[in-house]
C-alpha cells in the first residue's frame, strides 16, 4: 500500500487526488502529514501542493459536478473527520469514471450518503455559528467573539459576518484551532495570537467596554421574559440549543 | 447612553407582554447591507437562541407600550386587566435594537403595540421606529411591525416600505368568537388594511418589472395568528380560516397560538388549565401539508369530524382513511404521491426520486436517507421484501403502527398524557 502524505489543505488535497491519477497509484491512501502511520509494508511517498494540479482537479470537478458539488466537497472536507480524504477520494474517483452523471445524487451509494452527511452536519454547524456567536464590545471600539466550533467553519461564516457588520470592527476567533478573523472597515483577515495575547482574550472582562455589561443584562433579562412559563419544555430547548453551546451564550451567563 | 433600571423595567413588562405573539420568523427578507450600513437579512431566516419553553428567538418582540383602549377578554393587555404599564420612547427601542443587533442577539425587531387614543395615532408610532431605523442608522436587518386595525391606508403604505413583515392577527377565528370576547372588534376592521398591504406588494410586484429600482415593499410580506382553544372552534374551522388567508391574502404564514389562560373571564378557560399544545402541534403540522404537500383543507378534515386525530399526526391520519391510495410503488410513483407516504418528509422524498434513478431502492436504502421506516414501511413496495404490507389491509393497522412508533414519539409534553384521552379537556 501506498500512504500519500499531505499538508492537510483543502488545495494539498485535490494535489493529491491529481497525483494518485498522474501516477496511477492502486492501493493508496491520503494521510495527513501530521498523522503518525505505522503500516509495516507501505511506502510512504510525500505529495508536495501544486496550485496548478489543484486548480486542474477543481475544474474537472466544478464541470461534472456543478458549483454546488464541489461546495458539497469543501465542506465535508472542512468536517476534519478522520478519513474523510479517502471518503472524497472514493467519490470523486466514481464521479470520474461516471462523466455523464452527477453521482452526488446517488444516495445508495455508501460514500456519497458520507458526505452528504457530513455536509449535513458542518452546515448545521455552519449556521449555529452564524446564530451563537455573541459579540462582546471591547475598549478599543472592537467586537469580539470567541467560538470552539466543532468543525472548521471559520472560513465558512466569514462572508455572513462581513456582509452584515460593515460598520463596525470585529474579530472572531476559534480558540480551539487557534486563528481568527478580523475585520478593520476595510477587509478582512486571518489572524494568529501568540498564546499570551490569547490568553488576555480569552478572560476578557478586563478588556469590556463600560457600557457593555449593561446591554449583556439587558439581553439576559428581554430572555428571561419572552419565556413563556406555562409552556415550559427543557427537553425542546436543549434540543436547538445543546449545552456545549451554552458557553456562547449571554443569555446563559450569570451575573 | 440609556438609563439601565428604567430600560431593564420597561423591557420585562413589554417583552411579557409581546410574547404570546407566537410569530418569530426573520425569514423571507432580502434587504442588502448597501452603503457600509448596519446588518442584512438572511433569506433563510436565523434563530438566535430559544426560549425555555422552545420556542425560536429570532427578533427583540416588544410591545411599544402596553395601555390599551380595547377590552379583548383573551389578551393580557385588556384595558380592564390590573397591571403595570409602560411606554418605550422611539429612541429607546431604537438603541436596544442596534446594540442587540451589533452583539448578534438579534435578526432584528418585532415591534407591536396597544392600541392608544386611536389607531392611526399608534401606527404613526410604530411606523416612526422603522422609520429611524431604516434612514437615521442605515440598519438593514428585519423589521416586523404589526398592522393595527383600522390604520389608515397612508400609514400602512408607510409602514410598507420600512418593514420586512407586517403582521395582523385575527386571533379568534371566527367573527362569532370575536364578538363574544371582543365586542369592540371586527373581523372587518382588521381585514381593510389586510387587503391594502396585499395588494400594495401585487402592485409593487408590477412595478419593479418595468422600474427595477422601486422601493421595496414589505418583501417578507404578511402573517396572522390564530388562538386555539379560547373559543369553541373546531379545528376544520380554523384550518379553513388558515387555508382562506393563504389564498386569498397571500398570507406567508397563519401561525397557531395555544391559548394560555391569562383572566379568570367565565367566558375563558380558567387560569391554570393546560395549555393545548398537543393540538396546536397538530394544527401546524396540518398547515405544513397544505403548504408543502400539496394537501387540500377539505381531505384533512371534514364535516363528520371536524377534529384533528390527537394521537396520529394528520398525514398518517389522511393515509388510514385512504387505505385504497396504498401501497406506492417507490420506484416510480409520481413525487405527489411520495410525499403522501406518512414518515416521508420533503427532503427524503426528494432523495428518492433523485436516488431511484441509479438503482432500486430499499427499505435499508430510504432508511438512511432519514426517512421514518417504522411508519413508511406499512405504506410502501420496494425493491425488497417488505413484510409490513401485509398490514395494509389490517382493521388494526393504526393501533400498529401506533405501538411501533410509540418509543420515538413519547409525548414531549409528558405532563399531559393523562389528558390526552380527554378531548373535551384539550379542544
Amino acid at each position: 500500500m501506498t500512504l500519500l502524505f499531505y499538508d492537510k489543505t483543502i488545495e494539498g488535497f485535490f494535489t493529491a487526488v491529481f497525483e494518485i491519477f498522474e501516477y496511477k497509484y492502486e492501493d493508496v491512501k491520503i494521510v495527513g502529514a501530521d498523522e503518525n502511520q505505522n503500516a509495516l509494508f507501505s511506502e510512504n511517498v510525500t505529495s508536495i501542493t501544486n496550485l496548478e494540479k489543484s486548480d486542474r482537479v477543481l475544474n474537472r470537478l466544478e464541470k461534472q459536478l456543478g458549483k454546488e458539488g464541489v461546495r458539497q466537497l469543501l465542506y465535508a472536507f472542512l468536517s476534519e473527520t478522520e478519513d474523510v480524504e479517502n471518503v472524497l477520494l472514493r467519490v470523486i474517483q466514481y464521479s470520474i469514471a461516471n462523466p455523464n452523471q452527477n453521482v452526488l445524487k446517488n444516495f445508495s451509494n455508501p460514500d456519497v450518503l458520507q458526505v452528504s452527511k457530513l455536509v449535513k452536519s458542518v452546515g448545521r454547524e455552519k449556521h449555529r455559528m452564524e446564530a451563537f456567536v455573541r459579540f462582546e464590545l471591547l475598549k478599543d471600539g472592537i467586537y469580539f467573539a470567541k467560538i470552539y466550533p466543532d468543525f472548521n467553519v471559520l472560513t465558512l461564516i466569514l462572508r455572513h459576518f462581513k456582509n452584515r457588520y460593515q460598520d463596525q470592527k470585529w474579530l472572531i476567533y476559534d480558540f480551539k484551532r487557534g486563528y481568527g478573523v478580523f475585520y478593520d472597515l476595510e477587509v478582512t483577515e486571518i489572524v494568529t495570537f501568540d498564546d499570551e495575547v490569547q490568553l488576555q482574550l480569552k478572560n476578557n472582562d478586563s478588556l469590556l467596554d463600560e457600557k457593555e455589561i449593561v446591554y449583556q443584562k439587558l439581553w439576559a433579562e428581554y430572555f428571561d421574559h419572552t419565556n413563556i412559563k406555562e409552556r415550559k419544555n427543557m427537553k425542546l430547548h436543549v434540543q436547538h440549543v445543546p449545552k456545549r453551546y451554552w458557553k456562547y451564550l449571554t443569555e446563559k451567563k450569570i451575573f | 447612553m440609556l438609563n439601565y433600571d428604567r430600560v431593564k423595567e420597561k423591557l420585562e413588562i413589554l417583552a411579557d407582554a409581546a410574547k404570546y405573539d407566537v410569530s418569530c420568523s426573520s425569514s423571507g427578507g432580502n434587504r442588502k447591507n448597501t452603503n457600509k450600513g448596519l446588518g442584512d437579512s438572511s433569506a433563510t431566516g436565523i434563530c438566535h437562541t430559544y426560549t425555555e419553553d422552545g420556542r425560536c428567538v429570532s427578533l427583540l418582540k416588544i410591545l411599544l407600550t402596553n395601555f390599551c383602549i380595547y377590552d379583548c377578554a383573551y389578551c393580557v393587555t385588556r384595558k380592564s386587566n390590573d397591571i403595570e404599564r409602560a411606554a418605550f420612547t422611539v429612541d429607546e427601542v431604537v438603541d436596544l435594537t442596534m446594540s442587540f443587533y451589533r452583539r448578534n442577539y438579534i435578526e432584528g425587531l418585532f415591534l407591536s403595540s396597544g392600541i392608544f387614543k386611536n389607531a392611526d395615532y399608534t401606527m404613526e408610532r410604530l411606523v416612526r421606529v422603522a422609520k429611524k431605523l431604516r434612514l437615521e442608522h442605515n440598519f438593514n436587518g428585519y423589521i416586523h411591525l404589526k398592522s393595527i386595525p383600522d390604520a389608515s391606508d397612508d400609514l400602512m403604505r408607510e409602514a410598507g416600505l420600512y418593514a420586512d413583515r407586517l403582521s395582523m392577527n385575527l386571533e379568534i377565528p371566527t367573527e362569532s368568537g370575536l364578538k363574544l370576547l371582543a365586542p369592540d372588534k371586527s373581523h372587518q376592521q382588521m381585514i381593510k388594511p389586510m387587503t391594502f398591504v396585499k395588494n400594495e406588494i401585487l402592485n409593487y410586484k408590477e412595478e419593479k418589472k418595468i422600474i427595477k429600482s422601486t422601493p421595496k415593499f414589505a418583501p417578507a410580506g404578511q402573517s396572522t395568528q390564530l388562538i386555539v382553544g379560547a373559543t369553541q372552534e373546531t379545528d376544520l374551522q380554523i384550518i379553513k380560516v388558515a387555508d382562506h388567508f393563504y389564498n386569498n391574502y397571500n398570507m406567508k404564514r397563519v401561525y397557531y397560538s395555544g391559548y394560555v389562560p391569562v383572566s379568570n373571564d367565565l367566558r375563558l378557560p380558567p387560569i391554570g388549565s393546560q395549555v393545548p399544545l398537543v393540538r396546536e402541534n397538530r394544527l401546524y403540522q396540518a398547515d405544513w401539508l397544505m403548504r408543502f404537500y400539496g394537501f387540500k383543507a377539505d381531505e384533512i378534515l371534514a364535516n363528520d369530524n371536524p377534529f384533528l386525530d390527537l394521537e396520529v399526526d394528520p398525514k398518517l391520519g389522511w393515509a388510514l382513511r385512504n387505505i385504497d391510495k396504498f401501497p406506492v410503488i417507490l420506484q416510480n410513483a409520481p413525487l405527489e404521491m411520495i410525499l403522501r407516504v406518512p414518515g416521508i418528509g420533503m427532503k427524503s422524498a426528494y432523495k428518492i426520486v433523485q436516488a431511484r434513478r441509479f438503482q432500486n431502492l430499499t427499505l435499508e436504502h430510504i432508511k438512511k436517507m432519514g426517512v421514518a421506516t417504522n411508519r413508511a414501511k406499512f405504506f410502501i413496495k420496494v425493491a425488497s421484501e417488505n413484510k409490513s404490507l401485509q398490514f395494509l389491509d389490517a382493521v388494526n393497522l393504526k393501533e400498529l403502527i401506533i405501538n411501533e412508533t410509540k418509543s420515538k414519539f413519547e409525548n414531549p409534553f409528558s405532563n399531559q398524557l393523562s389528558l390526552l384521552n380527554d378531548a373535551t379537556f384539550l379542544r
